[in-house]
């Protein structure tokens, strides 16, 4: 019977398309609740029907978060808005981070038929990005890639810089970008009029919002590429005249060069001189050289360029008297006022969290004590107790800074200590090993210069670098005569970089075991 | 003091007949209750009904000048047990709690309420967050209803259906003498819209003249053989009044053309998303006027066995759009259909998932199958052919990483955690169990500390089968609001009676932390209705723990770290406790920033720590991070061809706590951390003194550059 009701099929109501729906994904702790009432306040203040929630709760504790709100001009009569975005049904999205856009997107609320997608650029890392012991910050690019292409409109902006810089928060520029995109059909007086009624500092807010609302009018100005002179060798570093001369000679070396070496050379050798001299720079040239004669232009000298890098970072080891000469710099002073804002009488007190252990004092000894005391438990035990505790030195204190500017100047001492010794011999029986692979075994040998980078860090997490560069080098001797021999070192390379325990590292040395 | 005041909106509750309220979900039910005449209000905090404890917290003066008393309860059993004065008095009372945790915790109290039956109207209002946002396991309510049989309101989500289902919750509850639990979810508390206000009404009899005469009703004793007449009293009268009274009052409500060939059933909680996806549809225009017959249930327990008969009467289809499982409704429905012998086809789960939230697309997917089976003559000619393909996106879902909550920048937890972490770096992995709080962010990296909880207070006691100790001894985590909810007594004072060898961190951060920052008993604050400063130390000594230790200062990671070591290697074999505390962060910055900024803008001298991390000798193997998590310690990537790895960096968020570097030291990680220290308005002779030493210091600096090259930039 109930066939023949006279129910007809009605096409979508019209007035539908005058709901706005504006969805914000945040980053707990960024202001997205602020944002929401101004915009609330705003469409209210317009006349419009608006209703706005959230969900709060545990998620605000820097999880990401989500602000829904819709609004219907006030003619429409008592207008039924949803409570939570759809995907595919959303206008507006402001994603107060990069990230937080792709979230946006993955969800399906970016969509190119009518999604205005407001992002700020900036980032903020998630846990899982940071405690990675290589990279592993997500790609902006991709996401940046995929806003292009799904947005309508896209407003894409670094506008947690822009309200930093006039001393406001990110809510505020964004509210300025919502204004500036042209999304809603308010005025900008009205959206300035928003902030005033909110009452809470209202100047810095109203300058954040004028930045926000010029980057999405005219985009962001690209970046001013630093102030850096093409060719490094005409900034003459500063110094005693010897010096410079010999620094003359190193820089005509490197110029003599293949040209694709140059730069990284360059930059190594800086490296290298800063921190010991230009005698230790005519060291790291010779080394470097010794593999440069054994490279070619067809392999566009690769080998060359990863020695230039790694062997400088190999030398520019980091030991107490590298830490302690850094500490006291004119420069890193200049870093730290700048950087905590201190001006106008303010004064800086500066405190360094160190931690020296016997290892350390005992790599500053000469080679032949530092050996007999490091071989000696009872020694280093006494070393110890008197050396290994945490030390908070202010060094911005006279009494601090006499202490580690002695250190710092005991660069002429150093080419004695055991420390040196050691770094020594293990870079030599890296580099030998390096060139017993040429000159047929090329990829191997660049492959194994490159896991230098597996070695950083400070006592345990050095020594457990150390640990993985040796591991990753004996797994290379196993597959140092098969022709995917590189590409194996290079994935034994990644998995050690990947997770702390070298949990990764150990699965793929077993696979690399079961076929050799 | 709450993470967020409401003293300013507590101003919209004094208005009157005719007015206006324009604002949250949470403030409008505190509204109605002071329009509905409640005499006495309570509940224990939880999202999403946190705010609405907060509301009332602040509004206590409005309260009092009403003769409202307001308790914050220990627990949701407490509030739920407050309820007793409405079993004998006819006083109508109002507690909140989250369910369905708090309705767990409340059971026992709720079902001898339901038992006995009430004389003034008792309303439990229950913030239910099922889905995104969720902080807890996927279990609904209604089981409780059903088995302890009260009644249970769903109300449409907006404020002017909310604010009439309290005035509604409290008749129902005295027309059937049953108490009414009225739900609300997560988006429905925070939802902000307007309603007509009326004035306020003080309680008839307020809970201080109640005292003057007591009541006692010998019938609402709950012990036999009163308490088999209670079983036949909610069957016989309570039920059928209930009906009754929804029926007359038409609780629920029909929207759509009379008569239809389908119809949909849904909770009032869900009404919006259901008329959205009609609106999609083209089946409803923009102020929800449907063309399917829509029957909404803002009554969700009882079912009115004849009204929805009725609806179905003549259908060929009803769709009942009822989220989570079991469906309870459904399964209702399905047997009133079967036993009248109807031929309706029921639809529901099936058409809709089993499990999970009914997201905007869900609810698309759902009904637009529903309809195209039984009624597609209804779908506009667009909908049925649709016509614009799906744009085809790059998938992020492998770039973009998650983000889960976590401790805030500065969290005193943080060097708890990190502390014991360090210590399983050395001794290796103990059994661990957590509990509810903030502290249970613990389990997720970069700590990855702990897993199971078991409840609200429940940490010790969830590590019981571990008491008598073993080679290593078991761990457990619980919080300060853990504690005074039912720690106490459930998890130490099980400890000591069974002379548990094992280990109990509380984390003590001053306030109900995770909820929103309540104060709890031994909290710091002074409150002028609460009584604060109850040292949890005094509570354990009383219970009686002998081994306990307490730790002022969280962020001393060094001592934080030998003591957890001590009560792992200590001979002494009962129960060791260590009260790990130091202010929420959160909090704290709250309260201090503005005076903080007040001081230095009065020209006091004040020291401003922060942290940094020297680029140059930091080495990129994030060591630290593993250990900390913090916001504020982020990457940074260097402009330097000689470094593949980003290095670490401490943005301006950074609240000094001195984790990061405390860590540095102890775990002996890299020399990298420093503090910088600003001194706003120094005194003359400071001053005077830094200029001299910044000479000696520059001098000497000057000295050495001369002797050296010197690069541009710092480290070359």
């Amino acid at each position: 019977m109930s066939l023949s009701l006279p129910l007809d099929a009605r096409p979508a109501d019209p007035a539908l398309e005058g709901i706005i729906k504006l969805a914000i994904l945040a980053v707990g702790g960024q202001g997205g609740g602020v944002l929401t009432n101004w915009i609330e306040s705003l469409a209210r203040s317009q006349g419009y029907h608006c209703q706005a929630t959230s969900v709060a709760g545990v998620a605000q504790r820097t999880g990401a978060t989500i602000y829904y709100m819709e609004m219907a001009p006030g003619d429409v009569d008592a207008p039924v808005f949803s409570l939570a975005p759809s995907a595919g049904d959303v206008d507006i999205i402001i994603a107060a981070e990069m990230m937080e856009a792709g979230r946006a997107i993955i969800r399906g609320f970016v969509t190119p038929d009518r999604t205005t997608l407001i992002a700020s650029s900036h980032r903020m890392l998630a846990v899982s990005e940071k405690t990675v012991p290589g990279d592993g910050m997500a790609s902006s690019e991709e996401v940046k890639a995929a806003a292009e292409l799904a947005a309508q409109k896209l407003v894409l902006a670094d506008m947690d810089t822009a309200a930093l810089k006039v001393g406001s928060v990110i809510s505020a520029s964004l509210f300025g970008a919502l204004a500036g995109s042209g999304a809603l059909p308010f005025e900008r007086e009205a959206f300035e009029e928003a902030i005033r009624a909110g009452g809470k500092g209202v100047e810095a807010s109203l300058r954040a919002f004028a930045a926000g609302y010029d980057l999405a009018k005219n985009g962001e100005e690209p970046k001013a590429e630093a102030v850096k002179p093409a060719h490094q060798e005409i900034v003459r570093p500063a110094g005693p005249d010897m010096a410079q001369k010999a620094w003359a000679s190193l820089e005509a070396k490197v110029a003599a060069l293949p040209e694709p070496v140059r730069e990284m050379a360059r930059a190594g050798l800086r490296k290298v001189v800063d921190f010991q001299d230009t005698d230790y720079g005519a060291e790291y040239l010779s080394r470097l050289e010794g593999l440069v004669s054994r490279d070619s232009a067809e392999k566009d000298y690769e080998l060359s360029r990863e020695a230039a890098k790694y062997i400088a970072n190999a030398m520019a080891y980091d030991d107490v008297i590298r830490v302690a000469d850094l500490k006291t710099r004119p420069q890193r002073f200049n870093r730290i006022e700048t950087e905590m804002k201190v001006k106008d009488g303010k004064l800086l007190h500066l405190t360094d969290y160190l931690h020296p252990r016997a290892e350390e004092i005992v790599g500053l000894l000469p080679e032949k004590m530092g050996r007999k005391m490091e071989s000696d438990p009872a020694w280093m035990k006494r070393i110890d107790r008197w050396f290994n505790r945490g030390r908070r030195i202010r060094t911005d204190s006279l009494r601090g800074f006499a202490m580690l500017y002695f250190l710092g100047g005991l660069r002429g001492w150093r080419r004695r200590t055991l420390r040196h010794r050691m770094e020594q011999e293990h870079l030599e029986s890296w580099l030998k090993m390096v060139s017993g692979y040429l000159p047929d075994r090329y990829a191997m040998a660049v492959e194994v210069l490159k896991c230098r980078r597996l070695i950083k860090g400070y006592s345990d997490t050095h020594a457990r670098g150390l640990s993985k560069f040796d591991k990753v080098l004996a797994g290379a001797r196993l597959v140092e005569s098969r022709d995917d021999g590189p590409e194996w070192v290079a994935r034994l390379r990644e998995a050690a970089l990947k997770d702390e325990k070298g949990t990764d590292l150990d699965g793929a040395l077993k696979t690399v075991e079961s076929f050799v | 003091m709450a993470e967020r005041s409401f003293k300013a909106e507590v101003e919209h509750l004094r208005k009157g007949t005719g007015d206006t309220f324009t604002g949250e979900g949470i403030l409008a039910i505190t509204k109605a209750l002071l329009e509905n005449g409640v005499g006495y209000v309570g509940g224990y905090q939880g999202a999403p009904i946190s705010h609405l404890m907060d509301v009332l917290a602040d509004a206590e003066d409005l309260l009092g000048e009403l003769g409202i008393r307001f308790e914050a309860n220990a627990s949701e059993a407490a509030a739920a047990a407050m309820l007793a004065a409405s079993v004998h008095y006819p006083i109508r009372g109002a507690v909140t709690f989250k369910g369905s945790v708090g309705v767990n915790v409340a059971s026992d109290a709720l079902a001898n309420l339901a038992s006995s039956g009430v004389n003034g109207g008792a309303l439990v209002i229950v913030g239910e967050d099922y889905g995104e946002g969720s902080s807890i396991m996927q279990e609904r309510s209604y089981a409780f209803a059903m088995k302890s049989q009260f009644w249970l309101l769903d109300p449409r989500p907006n404020l002017t259906s909310i604010v009439k289902s309290v005035g509604d919750g409290f008749a129902l509850s005295e027309a059937s003498n049953s108490p009414v639990m009225l739900m609300v979810r997560i988006r429905s508390c925070h939802v902000t819209g307007r309603f007509e206000t009326r004035d306020n009404v003080p309680p008839p009899l307020s809970v201080r003249d109640a005292l003057s005469s007591p009541m006692r009703d010998f019938k609402r004793v709950v012990l036999p053989p009163m308490s088999y007449a209670h079983e036949h009293d909610k069957i016989d009268n309570r039920w059928p009044a209930a009906e009754k009274f929804i029926l007359e009052n038409r609780l629920n409500e029909r929207f759509g053309p009379e008569e239809g060939k389908v119809g949909i059933v849904c909770l009032g909680g869900i009404y919006n998303s259901v008329i959205r996806a009609l609106q999609r549809l083209g089946l409803a225009d923009i102020s929800g006027n449907t063309s399917i017959p829509l029957h909404v249930l803002n009554v969700t327990y009882p079912l009115v066995k004849s009204e929805l008969l009725e609806f179905c009467a003549g259908k060929e289809a009803v769709l009942m759009v009822e989220e989570g499982q079991p469906e309870f409704i459904e399964q209702q429905l399905g047997a009133m259909l079967y036993k009248e012998g109807r031929t309706t086809k029921l639809e529901g789960k099936g058409i809709f998932p089993r499990a999970g939230e009914y997201t905007g697309q869900i609810m698309l997917d759902g009904l637009d199958a529903f309809v195209r089976q039984y009624a597609p003559e209804l779908l506009p000619g667009k909908v049925l052919a649709p016509n614009t393909p799906k744009p085809e996106l790059p998938d992020l879902t492998k770039t973009v990483p998650i983000r889960p909550p976590g401790f805030c920048t500065g969290c005193p937890e943080r060097p708890i955690f990190a502390s014991l972490k360090m210590v399983e770096q050395e001794v290796g992995q103990h059994q661990i169990t957590g509990d509810i709080g903030c502290h249970l962010f613990a389990c997720l990296p970069p700590f990855e500390i702990g897993g199971s909880t078991m409840g609200y207070g429940l940490g010790p006691a969830s590590n019981a089968a571990f008491d008598g100790g073993g080679e290593r001894r078991a761990i457990s985590i619980i919080g300060d609001g853990g504690f005074w909810h039912n720690g106490l007594s459930t998890s130490i004072g099980n400890m000591v009676f069974n002379k548990s060898d094992s280990v109990a961190i509380i984390v003590d951060n001053y306030y109900s932390a995770a909820t929103g920052g309540q104060d709890i008993p031994s909290s710091r604050a002074k409150n002028k209705t609460k009584s604060t400063n109850n040292p949890i130390t005094k509570a354990l000594q009383g219970a009686g723990v002998k081994w306990i230790r307490q730790i002022d200062r969280t962020y001393d990671v060094t001592r934080m770290r030998e003591t957890i070591r001590e009560a792992l290697t200590t001979e002494y074999d009962g129960p060791k406790v260590i009260v790990a505390s130091s202010e929420c962060m959160l909090n704290r910055q709250r309260r201090e920033k503005p005076l903080r900024n007040k001081a230095i803008a009065g020209g006091e001298r004040v020291e401003v720590p922060r942290f940094g991390v020297d680029q140059d000798v930091c080495t990129g193997d994030h060591a630290c991070i593993r250990l900390s998590g913090c916001p504020s310690l982020s990457l940074k990537k260097l402009d330097d061809p000689l470094r593949d790895d980003p290095v670490a960096h401490i943005d301006q968020s950074c609240v000094g706590c001195g984790n990061c570097g405390e860590v540095a030291d102890a775990a002996i990680l890299c020399p990298s951390f420093f503090e910088a220290k600003v001194v706003h308005n120094p005194t003359g002779f400071e001053a005077w003194y830094a200029g001299l030493r910044t000479k000696i210091i520059s001098w000497l600096q000057t000295r050495r550059a001369g002797a050296r090259l010197t690069f541009t930039g710092e480290g070359a």
